[in-house]
Order: C-alpha cells, then sequence, then structure tokens
C-alpha cells in the first residue's frame, strides 16, 4: 500500500500557507471585504471550524500559545477536538487563560476580558456574506459590495422593526467596518459587537466551505447597523452569574431539573473561573460552600 | 552572467519557521501600520536586492504570483534567484504582477501603473516593496487610519518627493490600491492603502 | 448543587473507542482485507475515488472500510488525505478514443464500428435477490473477446458529417482551471464546472439530471455513447522534451449528444453534453452529461428557467463534503445564540401578551 503521508508543521503545506497568508495580508489592508482563497480540505468538516483552523495554522509559529473557544468555553467537545489538532501537528503551547494566549480560535462568542495589543482572534465563520440570506447569489452580492449598495440590508432591519417593534437580529448581527464594507461578525450573539469595535488586537476571519478570509485591523471603526430612532442595543440579562456573581457579561442558561429550574451561567468560562478564584461569588456557588 | 552559487545560496535556513516569523512582522506590520518591524529571519538575496525584500519575496511569492522587477534588479542575478527559491516568474507587465520590488535608489514608477484591483476584487492588487535608505530619520510626516491608535509619526528617508501625491491619489481610490512594504537593511514597514499620512504642521 | 459539564477529552477518546469497536464488529468473525474490498465492493471503491478525486483503489478501500462503509465519509477521509499531497504538475489530457473499452454502448446508432459491447453491466440483471451468493457459490470464467479494443468515438461519426458542435474546445489562450488550488469564480468556465461536477455528488446529480428529463430544463438527449476501460495519463516533461506515462487509469466516458435548434449565433446542429468519471459509474457520467449539457445556457442563448440551469446554484452545492459539513454542524453546540434567539422571542411574546390584554382591556372598557 502506498506510504501515508507525514504532515508539515500545523499540517498544512507551505504553498498553502503561502496562498493563505497572502489573503490575511490583503484582508487586512481592506477591512471588512472578504478575500477568496483556494481553501483546501481539512481533516475536519466544513462547517466545524477549517476556516478557523486554516487561518490559524497559517500564522502559528513555536512561539504562539492557543486557546479555542466554541460558545465561550474551552471544554466544548469541538473546541477540545480543534485544540488536540494544534497539539498534535504542530506541538504548540495551549492555554485556557485569555490573557496567556497570543492566538484565541473561537466560534460563537468574543472573550469578556478585553483583548490586547499583540492577540490575534480567528473566527470560524459559517457564512460570512451578510447580504446572502437577502440575496443567495454570489455575482449579485459582490457588485452590492463593489457599488456599496446595502439599501437591501437597511430595508430588512426596517422591516423588522415595522413588524415587531425592534430590530429581531439578535446573533451574526450585520456591522459597517470603517465606514465601507457591511460586515457578518460571524454568529456572535450582538452582546458581543461593541468589543470588535476600536478592539487592540487583530481579528481574522476565516469561513472554509464558502472560502473567504476577512479580517478587522486592531483599532477600527466597527459600527453595528442602526436607525436613528432604533439604535443599536446589546442584550441585558436580569440576573448575574450564578457562579461568579458577574454582571454584564453574556450568560449561558442551564436547564436543572424539569420541574422549570433555571439557572443562568457566563458563557465565558475562564472569564468565570478567574472570577471566581479571585473570590467573587455566586448564588449557587455561596449555596454550595454553605452546604459543605 | 550570475554565478551559480549566487543563485543557489541566500534562502531562508529554515523554510518553515523563517517564512512563518517573517510572515507574522508582515502580518503585524500591515495590522499596525507605520511600526517599524525587524525581521527575524534573514536571506542574502543577489545584489542589489535588499535582505529585507529577499525574506519577504521568499516568504510569500510562489508560481503563482508573477513579480516584477525594476531594470536593475532584472539584469541582475534576482531573477534566477527568486525563480529557483519560489518558483515565481518575473513578468514585465505591471499589471500582472502580484509584487513589485524596487531596490534601493530605483526611480519609483507611478503606483497606478501597476495593478489596482477592480471594484469587486479590490484584493487582487500589486503589493509594492521598495527599499529606501531609512525607515527612520527623515521628515516626519503623521498617519491615521485602520490600525494606528490616534495617530503615528513616520519619518523614513530616501522616498521621492512625490510620494505623498502618489499615496493620497491611491488612497482616493479606496477599495481599490496598491499596498506597500517599504524596507531597510532587515526591518519593514507596511502601509496598507488604508492609511492616511499627511505632512506635519510646523 | 450545580457542576458544570467537564470531561470533553475524555467523552471524545471513549466515543472513539466504541467507533472503533462498532466498526471492527463481532470479534469472531474474520475481519475484512483491503484486498477484499478492493475486489469486491469495486464500485464503492470506484464512487469513492470519483468523488475524493484521488485515483487509489487501495487507499480508497481503506477510507470504506474505516468509514464503515459511508461513502460521504469514505470521499472525505481520502479528500483530506489528497489535499496534503505535493502536486508535481498537470498530466495531458487523457485520450479516450484510445480507451482499451471494455464496455461500450450507444443509444443512437443499431450498429457502428466496434459493435455495442456491452462488459460487466447490472443493465438486463433481473434484480432478484440471489442466494447462491450467501454460500460464496463457485463463479464462472467470464467469455470475453480480446481485451483492449480501440473503437472509434460515436461523436467522431456525427462530427464527420459536420452535424455536431466541436469537442469542447476553450478558447484561444485560455488556461486550464483547478478549482482545488484556485478560489471559485462566478461565472465559472466549462472547464472547472466539469471538474467539479466530476467531483460532485452522484446522488445530487443524479436528481438534476431527472429533473432535466422531466422538463426543468430540457435538453433532448440521446446517448451518442457510454464507454468505460482504460486510459494512459501522461504527463509532459519539458526537460525531456516529450510526454511520459504514469500508469493506466479506468475511466467511464458518456458523450450525450443534444439536440438544437440552432441560435442566432450558432446553426442547427447536435450539441453536447459531457461525463468524465473515475472507475464504473455510468449513473455518474451520464448525470453529469446532462448537467453540464444543461449549464450550457450562455453557449446558446438559452433562457435559464430551471435549477439544472444555473451554475451558481449547481456548483455551489453539487460537493458532499461541503454539504454534509455544513448540514452535519447544526449538531455542534448553538446554545449561545440559541439564548440571543430564546430572550428574543419571550420578549416578543410577552409584547403579545401584553398587546392582546391591553385589547381586551379596552374592548371591556368599551362595552361598560
Amino acid at each position: 500500500m502506498t506510504d501515508l503521508a507525514t504532515y508539515n508543521f500545523a499540517y498544512l503545506d507551505e504553498q498553502t500557507k503561502r496562498m493563505i497568508r497572502r489573503a490575511i495580508l490583503k484582508a487586512i489592508a481592506i477591512p471588512g471585504y472578504q478575500v477568496p482563497f483556494a481553501s483546501r480540505e481539512m481533516p475536519m468538516p466544513y462547517g466545524w471550524g477549517t476556516g478557523g483552523v486554516q487561518v490559524t495554522a497559517s500564522i502559528l509559529g513555536p512561539k504562539d500559545v492557543l486557546k479555542v473557544i466554541d460558545q465561550g468555553a474551552d471544554d466544548t467537545t469541538n473546541a477540545v477536538s480543534i485544540r488536540a489538532f494544534f497539539q498534535k501537528v504542530a506541538d504548540v503551547a495551549v492555554t485556557t487563560k485569555t490573557k496567556e494566549a497570543t492566538i484565541i480560535q473561537t466560534r460563537h462568542r468574543i472573550p469578556e476580558e478585553g483583548l490586547r495589543e499583540g492577540q490575534t482572534l480567528v473566527y470560524q465563520v459559517p457564512i460570512p456574506e451578510p447580504l446572502r440570506f437577502l440575496e443567495p447569489r454570489e455575482t449579485e452580492t459582490r457588485k452590492m459590495h463593489a457599488l456599496e449598495e446595502y439599501g437591501l440590508m437597511h430595508v430588512k432591519l426596517y422591516e423588522d422593526i415595522a413588524r415587531n417593534g425592534h430590530i429581531a437580529t439578535t446573533y451574526a448581527y450585520p456591522v459597517k467596518v470603517e465606514g465601507r464594507y457591511v460586515m457578518d461578525p460571524s454568529p456572535t450573539p450582538k452582546f458581543d459587537n461593541p468589543k470588535m469595535h476600536m478592539s487592540e488586537a487583530l481579528q481574522l476571519f476565516g469561513a472554509g466551505r464558502e472560502k473567504r478570509i476577512y479580517a478587522v485591523p486592531p483599532y477600527t471603526e466597527v459600527v453595528s447597523l442602526d436607525f436613528e430612532d432604533h439604535p443599536f442595543e446589546v442584550q441585558k440579562f436580569d440576573k448575574p452569574c450564578a457562579l461568579c456573581g458577574a454582571e454584564n457579561v453574556y450568560l449561558d442558561e442551564v436547564v436543572l431539573d424539569d420541574k422549570g429550574g433555571r439557572m443562568f451561567a457566563c458563557s465565558d468560562t475562564d472569564h468565570c473561573e478567574d472570577r471566581r478564584d479571585c473570590g467573587h461569588a455566586g448564588h449557587m456557588l455561596a449555596r454550595k460552600e454553605a452546604a459543605e | 552572467m550570475a554565478s551559480q552559487s549566487q543563485i543557489f545560496a541566500g534562502a531562508f535556513a529554515d523554510p518553515v519557521f523563517s517564512a512563518q516569523s517573517v510572515f507574522k512582522s508582515l502580518m503585524d506590520g500591515f495590522a499596525r501600520p507605520g511600526q517599524i518591524m525587524r525581521l527575524e529571519a534573514s536571506s542574502v538575496p543577489p545584489s542589489p536586492m535588499g535582505a529585507a525584500a529577499g525574506a519577504v519575496a521568499l516568504t510569500l511569492c510562489d508560481h503563482d504570483t508573477p513579480v516584477w522587477l525594476t531594470p536593475a534588479l532584472a539584469k541582475s542575478a534576482v531573477p534566477q534567484w527568486i525563480a529557483f527559491h519560489t518558483g515565481a516568474t518575473v513578468t514585465d507587465s505591471k499589471t500582472d504582477a502580484r509584487f513589485a520590488i524596487i531596490e534601493k535608489g530605483a526611480p519609483v514608477p507611478g503606483f497606478d501603473q501597476f495593478s489596482l484591483g477592480t471594484q469587486e476584487y479590490p484584493d487582487r492588487s500589486t503589493t509594492l516593496v521598495i527599499e529606501i535608505e531609512a525607515l527612520s530619520g527623515g521628515v516626519p510626516l503623521t498617519a491615521r487610519g485602520p490600525g494606528i491608535k490616534d495617530d503615528v509619526t513616520i519619518a523614513v528617508r530616501g522616498l521621492p518627493e512625490v510620494f505623498l501625491d502618489f499615496w493620497s491619489a491611491n488612497r482616493a481610490i479606496f477599495p481599490r490600491g496598491i499596498d506597500l512594504v517599504l524596507t531597510s537593511g532587515d526591518s519593514v514597514l507596511c502601509l496598507p492603502r488604508t492609511t492616511r499620512i499627511a505632512r506635519q504642521e510646523v | 448543587m450545580y457542576v458544570a459539564v467537564k470531561g470533553g477529552e475524555a467523552a471524545i477518546a471513549n466515543a472513539h473507542r466504541l467507533l472503533a469497536d462498532r466498526r471492527r464488529g463481532d470479534r469472531t468473525l474474520p475481519s475484512i482485507t483491503i484486498q477484499q474490498v478492493v475486489e469486491q465492493l469495486g464500485l464503492a471503491v470506484d464512487r469513492v475515488m470519483a468523488e475524493a478525486s484521488l485515483y487509489d483503489r487501495e487507499l480508497a478501500a481503506l477510507a470504506v472500510r474505516q468509514a464503515r462503509g459511508d461513502m460521504i465519509e469514505a470521499i472525505f477521509i481520502l479528500r483530506a488525505y489528497r489535499t496534503t499531497l505535493p502536486r508535481f504538475g498537470y498530466s495531458e489530457p487523457v485520450d479516450t478514443a484510445t480507451m482499451k473499452v471494455e464496455r461500450r454502448v450507444s443509444a443512437t446508432y443499431k450498429d457502428l464500428p466496434g459493435g455495442q459491447l456491452l462488459g460487466p453491466t447490472f443493465d438486463y440483471t433481473h434484480r432478484l435477490l440471489d442466494p447462491s451468493l450467501i454460500d460464496d457459490a463457485a463463479v464462472e470464467e467470464p467469455a470475453v473477446k480480446e481485451p483492449g479494443e480501440h473503437v472509434m468515438r460515436v461523436s467522431d461519426i456525427l462530427d464527420g458529417e459536420g452535424l455536431i458542435e466541436g469537442d469542447g474546445r476553450m478558447p484561444e489562450g485560455h488556461v486550464m482551471g483547478d478549482l482545488t488550488r484556485e478560489p471559485m469564480e462566478f461565472p465559472m468556465a466549462r472547464d472547472l464546472r466539469l471538474q467539479a461536477l466530476a467531483r460532485g455528488d452522484e446522488g445530487f446529480l443524479l436528481a438534476l439530471a431527472y429533473s432535466t428529463q422531466r422538463g426543468y430544463g430540457r435538453t433532448h438527449p440521446f446517448v451518442g455513447e457510454v464507454r468505460i476501460g482504460e486510459v494512459e495519463v501522461e504527463l509532459d516533461l519539458p526537460e525531456l522534451g516529450f510526454a511520459v506515462s504514469l500508469g493506466v487509469v479506468r475511466v467511464t466516458e458518456c458523450q450525450m449528444v443534444n439536440q438544437f435548434m440552432g441560435s442566432a449565433k450558432q446553426p442547427p446542429q447536435f450539441t453536447r453534453g459531457y461525463g468524465l468519471v473515475f472507475g464504473q459509474s455510468e449513473r455518474k457520467a451520464m448525470s453529469m452529461s446532462l448537467v453540464d449539457r444543461a449549464l450550457r445556457t450562455d453557449e446558446f442563448s438559452e433562457d435559464i428557467v430551471a435549477p439544472a440551469q444555473d451554475q451558481e446554484f449547481v456548483i455551489s452545492h453539487a460537493d458532499n463534503v461541503q454539504a454534509t459539513g455544513f448540514v452535519e454542524h447544526l449538531k455542534l453546540p448553538h446554545y449561545v445564540d440559541f439564548q440571543a434567539e430564546l430572550d428574543l422571542v419571550r420578549r416578543m411574546r410577552r409584547d403579545y401578551d401584553a398587546a392582546r390584554t391591553g385589547s381586551q382591556d379596552g374592548m371591556k372598557e368599551a362595552a361598560e
């Protein structure tokens, strides 16, 4: 039988990395514009982070410290799987601490803790085209971006308001980057949108199946689309995190029993642990200690 | 005729990790325009190509990226060096070139002679790699734009007088336009098309 | 007391151990060898090679076994391996006119040079379950003609009369594309479309092809010819100045001949739909040729009125590895987004209930 290959550092061959690296540089030079790239088949399914994985594999070096989160948590199965992949193919140092990471690959969340200069946030993106659900044709949406013709998006948001009294988009909420391109922030909750604005970190977006890479450089204007009489606003939670007591963070709803019992806890698990280590406690945690 | 040793030598000692570190400097450079980034991996291309330009070529060029060279570079051993180490072909056409390399002191062609991309595909534009005298110590200019907190001063030395005119014309056609890597010695300073540059008020 | 779910790593490892166990099945039975898969499940191997676009029977068989017979999973495994292989160059186009045919049928002529050759086909078998296979009964030696006949292509017969369009010449100076190396772009030229179709999902193409027969983009097709056999693959080496043979591959080719009334640009003539697939797969090659023809609306000034004619629709959804990945990704956690939606639906529900109560109160007041 044919000898099976041994894989290059970070899995991708050098030619593929060069192609992706060139795309990343152009993406940074044109913030919010989706650069087409010849996405490769990865050893994990399309739709499971192949775009993010290709971007991370192309920027990753031996000095990097990698953190991978899915839904804000380091221990969700797909995050565990992607982290293990990079440990295997790049022998990279990994962490769950947001502070310690140089590269953070994420699906659906931006860490609560403010990112700093020198960090890179890599988003896994399923559908990079913010106009796709309004116009399925690539040939058409490309023209709209070229002409900066975003009327369709405003009409859609306005129809929401007419029907519901407010904009009914809760995640993948469209933003305008540096006053030019309308961009899909990936399916993060709109709660996270303000964190993209003037972020100190470099933000890279990889869509493997759709073969697009885009970027938001640090200190770049990212504005959520809205209307003067209906300004953009984020979700608010009634209660603090049940474990660490944090307010103004994004919470997961956890079903505790079949009698309607619910609790709300930080979606960003590292942030939550950090706070508990610093002595913060929510009501569920306090109860636990009291019981002991 | 170039000597064989000029052509076959001078590439990265460790291609995988050197390319990664040079790319990282370029990525950080484009993400933070105006910052001087010292490259950690070195190359020794044939004269008159500079070390940093050589490292950029080894990192980003391959047979998918036609490279335009100035007449002086085209006459040297550089075309063979690039072909041997990267697989990239040298093109006479500025608009076909994905990269253009200009050595220290050579006249800089107007930016609009290169590929500027299209309104639909603004990424299909040439990246210019220009070696200049020094990345600091020149007339201070103020740069603003994505990647720059408030503003930053750049003071490169050795760019032609017309640079600011070229650059503002390039800025005006956004999202189209070229992107620029200025090099000197083993360092680079990157200017994506989004950066706005102005003379400082006296 | 609430304890957060942990231990993703251990759970994954355990799941994979269980998968390995189920793959092996009853340990008292002998394990299937790769050679057995190659020899006895040859058409499964062919499909995996075709849609993974990698011609290696043994690796494809390994993938089939590793995937427990799940074809799309096997295709995926082989594709992911293919991606990592270095590229040495692009072969010369294979010349199917020199094919050593094992099967060749034409629906357009009763008899023709080389004749009709049925070959190893399911056609005309009665689909009755065969109990003799349960007991591994002895199988007769086949009666075959001299192997490796070269027979002329049916399309060349029509071409001789000038009644069919030329054989897929691309415009002067056209550089052959490769969609595994370059980003996709629409509109897409025919060379890239054919590559996408050749890698495309057999079931998807079958359904689209069927839809054209039922009037959704009708093309009036006749099977000019289906042929299966071995062709030589050659690589041109500029250093040597001639092409060297890399070996032979078995392929299925279908030339569909379609009626065409002519347009302002083109005289009335027959047109072609083309299908070429690794291994033996007539269903795929025929479907591909029907869809290829349906997609050529530009060339013949045809209106796009059906899904099979819409290249962005067809090409964007033909790849089963992409499709299965994205459909199945829905089982990944989405609870952050769902939380956002829950919040919104609860809010809208409150507004709705409030409005209803409000209007009932209003009615009551009006009645009083």
